[in-house]
């Protein structure tokens, strides 16, 4: 409370002085007791809750999480294209670059992770148990077989590469990259899961497209870096690029075609505006600079595309992770309190 | 082992705070800090990791005919929240590394030697109790006085409340309690006296179990608390489909491209 009282308040004493004298006079008060400074006072009723405090806390994670989320959905979905080329016999180039990415992210996502707990010295306590039912732990089993495979499968390259051919060693590549492909589906999009599935209402009114959303936007940034490492005469990726971004076009109208109120974060304020711009950056701007560059067939054209798509998908996490917190500061939400 | 449980009669209350002061002497918990927050005799707002017990202090609009204040002045309702060890227990649930565990009491525990501070836990409860401390790294919330159980003492704070606002003792007699002390507040003429465990929503129960006059939502006691596990399925299946579509797409856009090529 900013406001400056005086003390003592001259209006109440002077109500108590007009009391006591009626009450000597009369021998009783029937007129309305002394209003002290400030009243009405704030309530808490049904309608305005317990004094606009909110119920929930906000998520305690720092800016490690958005970035991971981020690493995480592009490294696993750039080993399963990886992972594909491979068998179909795509260019060896793009398969080596697509395990390079992938083995990126095998590294700074767990570094990412540890360096956000409170306790980074307990990391390993996440591998004591496995609970199905937490998908943080899922999460975490996740992202030891992911690592363990993509960092195997880059091992066994490059020693290939550079000592010959070996079966061992083509082995344990191909181990690797089977490890690879069947951690990285999930790891690609869990993250949707982990923050859909907890008590923050926009997170959970949303708990039914996250994971599809986020694993669409860790198609794109995998997409768009493939892109980037030179490999824009690639049709597969054109391909892969368009339909993901089509697909982040259908999430935009989806948030905003529906009114809940446990949605507004999405909509408005700052974590509206930067939902909204991660959005047309994952969207409709690689949508249709693909499009050109497909009428045109410009390769300078597909580079802004998968530019905008890398930025995109790294905005789209941090403004969902930002909105959970605006969405757990609204009181009225668990209270079922209109607004 | 007997399965205990709260009953805090809010009627019973009379904001003295002594269950905070005894819940933070017995645990050793660290101050909340020191501010005014302007609102009513609350200068500590909610629990959290640093407030176990905390007395909420509910000011409502004035019953004509009742006490001789101005009209605009307030009456004043006050209950002692606390963690309220869920049934089914969202963030024993979310917790991914088995710190969070269920006593023999029945109680919902954070083993502090196990907990690395994950932060899953904050956003998993629907009661929004559990806390990472800044400061410590771990998330801390009411232990049910374990250790106090464990040699058959109440916990803290029911021990020092002087009102026997919080009742402590086996889960099925405070229901039974519960029930007779609420039909005897509707035949005094309380007749907005209610109980609320939660027991209809899917956290299936709660063992701090709590009566109270008037809306709930006015002491911030959601009315459909929602156990995250809740919203698992719809998950997965979302994830299921996000990798069908990775998997399917990729292969139809390479072998795409190699038959085109091929051609």
């Amino acid at each position: 409370m900013s406001k400056a009282f005086e003390f003592p308040e001259p209006d109440r004493e002077r109500r108590l002085h007009e009391i006591r004298r009626e009450a000597e006079q009369k021998g009783s008060v029937k007129s309305p007791g002394a209003r002290p400074q400030g009243a009405p006072f704030p309530i808490a009723s049904a309608e305005t809750g317990y004094y606009g405090i909110p119920l929930l806390k906000q998520p305690p994670w720092t800016w490690e999480i958005p970035l991971y989320f981020f690493v995480g959905g592009a490294a696993g979905a750039a080993a399963v294209v990886g992972a594909i080329a491979d068998v179909t016999g795509a260019d060896r180039k793009l398969v080596s670059h697509a395990r390079w990415i992938a083995a990126a992210g095998s590294v700074i996502s767990p570094a990412l992770l540890v360096s956000d707990l409170g306790r980074p010295a307990r990391f390993l306590n996440m591998l004591r148990v496995f609970k199905p039912q937490s998908p943080m732990s899922v999460g975490v089993w996740t992202l030891v077989g992911f690592s363990s495979g993509a960092a195997a499968t880059v091992f066994a390259d490059f020693m290939q590469q550079r000592y010959g051919p070996s079966l061992p060693l083509r082995i344990v590549e191909n181990a690797g990259q089977a490890a690879s492909l069947a951690f990285g589906l999930p790891f690609s999009n869990y993250t949707g899961v982990l923050i859909g599935a907890t008590t923050i209402p926009t997170w959970n009114q949303n708990v039914g497209e996250l994971p599809m959303h986020f694993g669409m936007s860790g198609l794109s940034a995998a997409v768009g870096l493939l892109e980037l490492m030179g490999h824009r005469k690639s049709r597969a990726l054109q391909m892969l690029g368009l339909g993901a971004a089509m697909f982040e076009v259908w999430e935009g109208w989806r948030i905003e075609s529906r009114p809940q109120q446990a949605l507004d974060p999405l909509k408005h304020g700052l974590s509206g505006s930067l939902i909204r711009t991660g959005g047309m950056l994952s969207g409709p701007l690689p949508v249709a600079l693909r499009l050109l560059s497909l009428v045109s067939n410009s390769r300078e054209l597909r580079k802004w595309a998968a530019t905008s798509a890398i930025a995109g998908s790294l905005l789209t996490r941090i403004a969902w992770i930002y909105a959970g917190h605006v969405s757990a500061r609204d009181w009225r939400l668990p209270l079922e309190i209109k607004g | 082992m007997p399965t205990t449980a709260f009953l805090t009669d809010s009627t019973l209350c009379i904001g003295c705070k002594a269950c905070e002061v005894a819940c933070k002497e017995w645990n050793g918990v660290a101050d909340d800090g020191f501010n005014w927050s302007g609102f009513s005799y609350d200068n500590t707002g909610a629990v959290g990791h640093s407030t176990w017990r905390h007395v909420k202090f509910v000011e409502a609009s004035p019953e004509p005919g009742f006490g001789g204040n101005a009209p605009e002045l307030n009456t004043w309702a006050f209950s002692s929240d606390v963690c309220k060890h869920c049934e089914n227990a969202g963030c024993l649930e979310a917790c991914p590394t088995g710190s969070i565990v269920r006593t023999e009491f029945g109680g919902v525990y954070v083993q502090p030697d196990i907990c690395n501070g994950c932060g899953y836990c904050v956003v998993s409860c629907p009661f929004g109790v559990v806390q990472r401390n800044p400061d410590d790294g771990r998330a801390f919330k009411c232990t049910f006085c374990y250790d106090r159980q464990k040699v058959g003492l109440k916990p803290a704070c029911a021990q020092t409340c002087p009102t026997e606002s919080i009742q402590f003792g086996e889960i099925e007699e405070l229901r039974a309690k519960a029930a007779a002390r609420l039909s005897e507040l509707h035949g005094r003429g309380m007749s907005d006296a209610t109980f609320y465990d939660a027991s209809d929503s899917s956290v299936k129960g709660t063992h701090a179990m709590f009566i109270v006059r008037g809306d709930p939502r006015a002491y911030n006691l959601p009315p459909r608390p929602e156990v995250p596990t809740e919203y698992m399925k719809k998950a997965w299946k979302s994830s299921a489909i996000g990798a069908g579509m990775l998997l399917a797409g990729s292969l139809l856009a390479f072998l795409f491209e190699n038959r085109s090529n091929g051609q």
